[in-house]
């Protein structure tokens, strides 16, 4: 893959499937951090009680809306590149622009040793590509 | 139980993400590869391709992560349940060398070992940053400097 335009699909490819990830996971957190414990939820309302709370939820809406949208980036890149390069250079930016928006949008506390995990994780899933 | 208890079925949890999301992208990417190509002009095929039957057991493969990630989700911090879920890579570099037979090079070794190295980070960390305990009526640089965070 060294023609220019290969690798600029390639990077299109997966800046789209990181970018949707992100926005849905972020989404989809902040909706779970909202609605609280889903066992809590499912013990007193059982198990489609929890389902009904969960789907109602407009930013778990938002999110899986995202979600989608980064699957079906998913399946187009498989369709044209490896997995074993798409898999894990999508994954280990992932981890990265997870960390974050996670810190600017949920406000939660990613200090050092969290940040040494997500560019651990970030490193090692890309090495796995080789 | 509180929101920032690790307990034995919160780690197993955490294990059904790891195992249902590297067998569902792997499934999806075997049955991708057995339709070919998908173009851009014909973006209809993606949705075809739902009912291959390998894309539609990775489907249902990935509809078991997604439950038990919201569950987690609920539970724990994002930046806290990616990482820690992440030994999936792991398992399917150990599988594709002693079930596989497959060779693993040095560097994909060197991959697991930053990958179990940053799970084992997170995991004995805490699990999920508390807001409740912040003052109500407080700005939000105050909020953020008084967030508690607890395992």
């Amino acid at each position: 893959m060294t023609n220019p335009h290969e690798l600029l699909a390639t990077a299109a490819m997966i800046g789209s499937i990181v970018v949707w990830a992100t926005a849905g996971d972020i989404l989809t957190a902040s909706a779970m951090r909202q609605l609280g414990d889903l066992d809590v939820i499912r013990k007193r309302s059982g198990l489609w009680g929890a389902a009904a709370a969960v789907v109602s939820n407009s930013q778990f809406g938002l999110g899986v809306a995202c979600l989608a949208l980064s699957f079906f980036s998913l399946l187009f890149a498989f369709s044209h590149r490896d997995l074993s390069l798409i898999g894990p250079a999508a994954t280990s930016l992932t981890f990265v622009t997870n960390a974050l928006a996670a810190k600017f949008f949920l406000h939660e506390n990613v200090d050092r040793r969290r940040w040494t995990a997500a560019i651990f994780v970030c490193v090692g899933v890309a090495l796995l590509a080789f | 139980m509180t929101h920032s208890t690790m307990t034995f079925r919160r780690y197993l949890v955490l294990g059904v993400i790891t195992v249902t999301a590297s067998c569902g992208d792997t499934f999806l990417s075997r049955g991708m590869k057995s339709l070919g190509p998908v173009s851009l002009a014909h973006p209809a095929a993606l949705i075809h391709a739902i009912f291959s039957p390998w894309v539609a057991a990775g489907i249902v493969l990935l509809i078991g992560f997604f439950a038990s990630y919201l569950t987690a989700l609920s539970w724990a911090d994002l930046t806290y349940v990616l990482p820690a879920s992440s030994l999936g890579y792991v398992i399917m570099t150990l599988l594709a060398k002693f079930w596989l037979h497959e060779h693993v090079s040095h560097t994909r070794w060197l991959g697991v070992i930053f990958i179990t190295a940053g799970v084992g980070f997170v995991t004995r960390g805490p699990s999920y940053t508390d807001h409740s305990t912040s003052a109500p009526a407080t700005s939000s640089v105050e909020v953020d400097d008084s967030e508690e965070v607890r395992q």
